[in-house]
């Protein structure tokens, strides 16, 4: 009896931690699959790392081509940073409303639509900003419509979501007695929401909050490229249309011959977007430290 | 400024945001459905999508969804009830569960084009097995299981400790007890999560535009065999999933009426998500009544 105990008990932890361990097998492939690809347009095809990195001109069919992908770059960064700067007053101040001011209707309106916004997919966004946002820029702000500003607004529209849900989260874990405390010491509503919720307590859940929206934004590919005009130039303006390094893979890989210069250079910007996946878990898990100090 | 302005001043920027924040929700939701169900009946989700003139459908891609959606269950529940199993239960506080968690946060924060660009190359040209729903599966895998993980973990953890120590201290094996004490209690809770996750797949788009492909053969819907190339159950064919097809009349369609057939496409995205979401929700609520007897 002992011995079989012992034996399901050995079958158990094996074949559960074998199912474990395929996340861990997934995640190397990845980095190794993506790296050893992205790498090679650098020992392979010889672009200079510098070249690719801080280069304007994207003309990978020349003859010497031309891999700048500095406008893909500076387009994701652009954008990511323009949604989160959008986003982050209008999620955060939604879960300041849900929590302390309005919680009736707040959480029973407010609430359930967010939740249910987070799962609706990208695409959708992305097809939304392509016949309402576009055609609205076109005509009553100028330019074709295709632009740095329609990419910006598309993902703040989609990323307000993760945003708002997850400061809800961070404000509700304010200690009651805190702003009690406050609020009995005779300073108003919103200086206990200020001084105490934000500045003090929920700061760093809040930047967690944006963070992830941020991670999110950066790594959008399809409703970015609806609307974004697709051109590999930094734009110079809000209302010139861009290019991001998702819309370049997203455009370009399926007509590039494997192998070749042009279509390693996409896997180089793949290669980007992983390492920029690492920098977006490494803050969070710098503020999630900061925050439990 | 005095304070008391000030909070006034803010309580009303703070309800300016909600309400610029709920209109533009449910204007998106209105919009959404509104146009959509100018569109949609019972022809438009039944036959197939036109290449270059109007009045085509999406019944092969809504049938292509829901069968990925399928498989990819079938290949993540088995391996996220184990991985979810040995974090809650057996897993040490070592460098290799760090390891794991670590994966968890990788994969799961991955951008779609990445796990498609992974897809591309491991499933579609390393293991042969070309533009299919395999493949696809196999990719929307890598960012459905690190979640499933999740759901299963936290609701093995969320089982009191009560019920456990008693099963053990009864002699009951620890395996044992997880199978037939922990699983049942904690089975409201996958199961929910599971729908949740469920959504999130059913409306993927850029991770199998390189892995299921962008087209969807001629099905023939009376072929049920798991072989033949025109059988829509054939896991080695491609298949053009909605979300995709929704990507692909908008930018490199030909057909006029993309943007209808985009609008009709769009709304029963939307509409089945909601019905993942709102049926978790149900199913959450129901199953607790059943096991609390409150």
């Amino acid at each position: 009896m002992r011995q079989r105990n012992w034996r399901t008990e050995g079958f158990g932890r094996g074949i559960t931690l074998f199912c474990a361990a395929i996340l861990i097998l997934i995640t190397l492939s990845i980095v190794y699959f993506i790296a050893s690809k992205g790498l090679s347009t650098f020992f392979l095809n010889g672009v200079s790392l510098t070249e690719f990195l801080t280069g304007t001109t994207w003309n990978p069919d020349a003859d010497p081509g031309k891999f700048g992908a500095l406008p893909f770059i500076m387009g994701s960064f652009l954008v990511t940073v323009g949604a989160a700067l959008l986003a982050a007053p209008l999620g955060i101040g939604a879960a300041i409303f849900m929590v302390e001011i309005q919680p009736g209707w707040g959480q029973k309106i407010l609430q359930p639509v967010v939740e249910l916004l987070v799962g609706i997919p990208s695409v959708v966004y992305g097809f939304v900003g392509l016949s309402v946002i576009v055609p609205f820029l076109r005509n009553n702000v100028g330019g074709l419509g295709f632009s740095l500003l329609a990419g910006i607004l598309v993902l703040t529209v989609m990323i307000l979501p993760t945003v708002t849900s997850l400061s809800t989260d961070a404000i509700r874990r304010v200690p009651r007695d805190l702003k009690e405390a406050s609020l009995a010491l005779g300073a108003t509503r919103w200086q206990t929401i200020w001084k105490i919720i934000i500045l003090r307590s929920s700061l760093p859940g809040l930047l967690m909050a944006i963070i992830m929206g941020m991670a999110r934004a950066f790594g959008e590919a399809l409703a970015v490229q609806m609307v974004i005009g697709n051109t590999p130039l930094v734009p110079k303006s809000l209302l010139e249309p861009a290019n991001t390094l998702t819309s370049a893979i997203t455009l370009n890989m399926g007509n590039t011959i494997a192998g070749s210069a042009y279509n390693n250079a996409l896997w180089s910007m793949g290669l980007l977007l992983l390492l920029m996946t690492f920098v977006f878990i490494l803050l969070i898990r710098y503020v999630g430290r900061k925050g439990q100090m | 400024m005095n304070p008391k302005t000030t909070d006034r001043i803010a309580t009303f920027v703070l309800y300016t945001i909600a309400f610029l924040i709920v209109s533009v929700l449910f204007g998106l939701l209105a919009y959404i459905l509104y146009h959509g169900f100018q569109r949609i009946d019972l022809q438009f989700i039944t036959s197939p999508p036109e290449t270059m003139k109007a009045g085509g459908g999406i019944g092969p891609q809504l049938f292509n969804s829901l069968y990925l959606l399928v498989l990819t269950l079938i290949i993540t529940i088995p391996l996220g009830l184990g991985g979810g199993i040995y974090l809650a239960e057996y897993a040490p506080k070592n460098k290799v569960t760090d390891a794991i968690r670590l994966s968890i946060e990788v994969l799961s924060s991955l951008p779609s084009i990445v796990v498609g660009l992974f897809g591309l190359m491991v499933f579609v040209n390393v293991m042969g097995w070309g533009f299919s729903i395999l493949s696809g599966a196999c990719a929307l895998t890598v960012f459905n299981l690190p979640l499933l993980v999740r759901v299963v973990e936290e609701s093995l953890r969320s089982v009191p400790r009560e019920q456990k120590e008693a099963s053990l201290a009864m002699g009951i094996s620890h395996w044992t007890t997880i199978r037939k004490v922990l699983l049942p209690v904690a089975l409201p809770g996958i199961i929910t999560g599971t729908i949740l996750a469920s959504g999130r797949i059913f409306g993927e788009a850029a991770a199998l535009l390189f892995t299921a492909g962008m087209s969807s053969p001629d099905l023939n819907f009376s072929d049920w065999s798991f072989t033949t190339p025109v059988s829509p159950l054939n896991p080695f064919r491609p298949a053009e999933t909605l979300a995709v097809h929704i990507w692909k009349v908008n930018s490199e369609g030909l057909i006029p009426d993309a943007r209808a057939v985009a609008d009709g496409a769009s709304a029963i995205l939307v509409l089945t998500v909601l019905f993942f979401n709102l049926f978790a929700r149900w199913f959450g609520r129901w199953i607790y009544k059943r096991l609390t007897a409150s």
